[in-house]
């Protein structure tokens, strides 16, 4: 990847005798959003909190935006915008307020007006933000994030807690940044949240990157293979069955809606010698599904400790 | 933007964050004058013979002067500082460009501005109202006593967040670090009456040494100049000791 804005080569972090980042490597191209997705205790807030400038490292070489976070400085800082995991807001404090408060931190701010309308609050630019609901609020902690006009953000688990409205809210806000030019490091444990949102998804479980790729691709999902399932049908045995694939049959002989369930690499193919060979006996093949494995298959798979 | 311009930056915000929260108004700045009016109305017009016929209301004067000035510094940075780190605002000022220092002299600022607020309204209704002499003849005392005071007590206040776990045990530690200290110095109960080896023990700790300058420097009795270098001293020493554990403990992100 040319001139990327965070590299990571063989980083590693623990706590104590627990290995919370067992050596990942990973690097994110300017202007894209890179989502990190994984379970909880999968040790993505903390890579992203070393990545952040907050914790320091056991091993590994870490750079963002040409500098190691481990000393971080001023000039780095300016550079960053960060929302952490969870609300973090004055709440005596307006809107228009807190975006000034912090927009003083910075030698080059966005103005306040032009961010509140960036994260949808104009109509709350006078409210406090202890009486903005939970939406409002995590949009305000990315406007306070977008203030100092940053090259790179990092938004830990931005929608957690959100209803689905909320969370489609704020998806189209996080997708809006992509207009901005920014380069946006995004951790969730959603899958539909990185597909949304990410050009590239990486999957962290248990301290390592299991997965990555774009969210299309993810996992090898092209090369899994297709479930062809359908009832067995009655007096037919699963011996009977014509042998393609790799066949599994659940339920007792004798009992009722035994399903079959078949995995095939060539699903046209395999397709058609099942239905000439239902056609022939003039057999129904009941809830007939043919599916392509989905995302969350794929996902747990990974994850599957 | 220079650094001045940065505190005076940071300065402002928590002035309004201040004076728009309830508890602060009312721990800080009110209940300290509600003190002031609940003892001179008890204890009227009786004078204590044992320090050459002071009116308790002039005793009193320097008294609530020590606790406002302790309110305002070390009682209120512990609980708002705890507050914010509980709540991440430390943790996110840390990943802005301020630096420390700007971030923590903004609030000490805000909490010597207030201390010296503090001093002012509980010396102008003393005279007002009580008719307790203000000692224009020992200013200089009064106001060394005072910034010396003050900024000792923002360095243990910093100090003590170290110990403080989360935001619900902040009152509980300071009031219990605050309020026996209170009683045994001499502030809720005019030392005339406290038994000599009590208050020696309370000699142990800068709330006694804060309040005995600033009674030399506001009692009619005084000769001199009203300085108490002494006293001044144990109270520096304090501050210095905070300041050192301030800077080895003090810690940006929540313990939860």
């Amino acid at each position: 990847m040319p001139d990327p804005v965070i590299s990571i080569r063989g980083l590693r972090k623990s706590y104590g005798e627990f290995e919370a980042v067992k050596g990942i490597d990973l690097e994110v191209g300017r202007e894209e959003i890179l989502g990190v997705l994984g379970p909880n205790g999968a040790g993505k807030t903390t890579s992203v909190e070393i990545l952040e400038g907050y914790l320091g490292r056991d091993g590994g070489e870490v750079e963002v935006l040409g500098v190691d976070p481990a000393k971080p400085t001023r000039a780095w800082r300016e550079k960053i915008g960060i929302v952490l995991q969870g609300t973090t807001l004055e709440p005596t404090l307006t809107v228009a307020e807190s975006l000034q408060l912090y927009a003083g931190y910075y030698s080059n701010p966005r103005p306040v007006e032009e961010v509140i309308s960036l994260v949808g609050l104009e109509e709350s630019a006078g409210k406090r933000a202890g009486r903005l609901s939970g939406g409002q609020q995590r949009r305000l902690d990315v406007g306070i994030a977008l203030v100092g006009d940053p090259e790179l953000l990092f938004l830990d688990e931005p929608t957690t807690g959100f209803d689905p409205s909320a969370r489609r809210h704020a998806w189209e806000m996080i997708s809006g940044l992509r207009d901005l030019g920014k380069t946006v490091l995004l951790t969730t444990h959603y899958l539909d949240e990185a597909q949304a949102l990410a050009d590239r998804v990486a999957v962290m479980s248990e301290g390592v990157i299991v997965a990555e790729d774009t969210p299309e691709n993810l996992g090898g999902r092209e090369s899994l293979p297709t479930r062809i399932t359908f009832v067995l049908p009655e007096g037919i045995g699963p011996d009977e069955l014509p042998t393609i694939g790799r066949a599994a049959v659940d339920g007792e002989p004798g009992g009722e809606a035994r399903i079959v369930m078949i995995e095939t690499d060539d699903a046209v193919e395999d397709l058609q010698i099942l239905t000439a060979w239902a056609l022939e006996r003039n057999l129904p093949l009941a809830g007939l599904e043919v599916k392509r494995p989905s995302l969350e298959d794929v996902y747990l798979r990974l994850t599957a400790a | 933007m220079s650094s001045v311009r940065l505190v005076l930056h940071e300065f402002r915000f928590i002035q309004k964050v201040f004076w728009r929260n309830p508890a602060s108004v009312f721990f800080t700045a009110l209940l300290p004058v509600i003190f002031l009016l609940i003892f001179a109305t008890i204890f009227g017009n009786d004078k204590i013979e044992k320090l050459g016929n002071l009116p308790t209301t002039t005793y009193y004067v320097p008294a609530i002067v020590t606790l406002a000035v302790i309110s305002a510094t070390m009682v209120s940075l512990a609980t708002n500082l705890t507050i914010a780190r509980e709540a991440g605002l430390l943790k996110r000022g840390r990943g802005t460009p301020l630096p420390a220092w700007v971030f923590i002299a903004g609030r000490v600022g805000n909490a010597i501005v207030i201390s010296v607020l503090m001093v002012v309204v509980v010396t102008v209704i003393g005279r007002v109202l009580y008719d307790a002499p203000i000692p224009w003849e020992r200013l200089p005392a009064l106001i060394t006593t005072l910034f010396v005071g003050a900024a000792s007590f923002c360095c243990l206040g910093i100090a003590m967040t170290a110990i403080i776990p989360s935001r619900e045990a902040a009152p509980a530690i300071t009031n219990l670090i605050t309020l026996p200290l209170y009683f045994l110095s001499g502030i809720f109960i005019p030392e005339s009456e406290i038994p000599d080896g009590v208050l020696s023990f309370a000699n142990h700790f800068p709330i006694r040494d804060f309040f005995e300058a600033f009674f030399a420097a506001y009692n009619p009795n005084t000769v001199g100049s009203g300085f108490e270098w002494g006293d001044l001293a144990v109270v520096a020493i304090w501050g210095l000791a905070g300041l050192l554990l301030a800077i080895r403990f003090f810690r940006w992100t929540p313990r939860h």
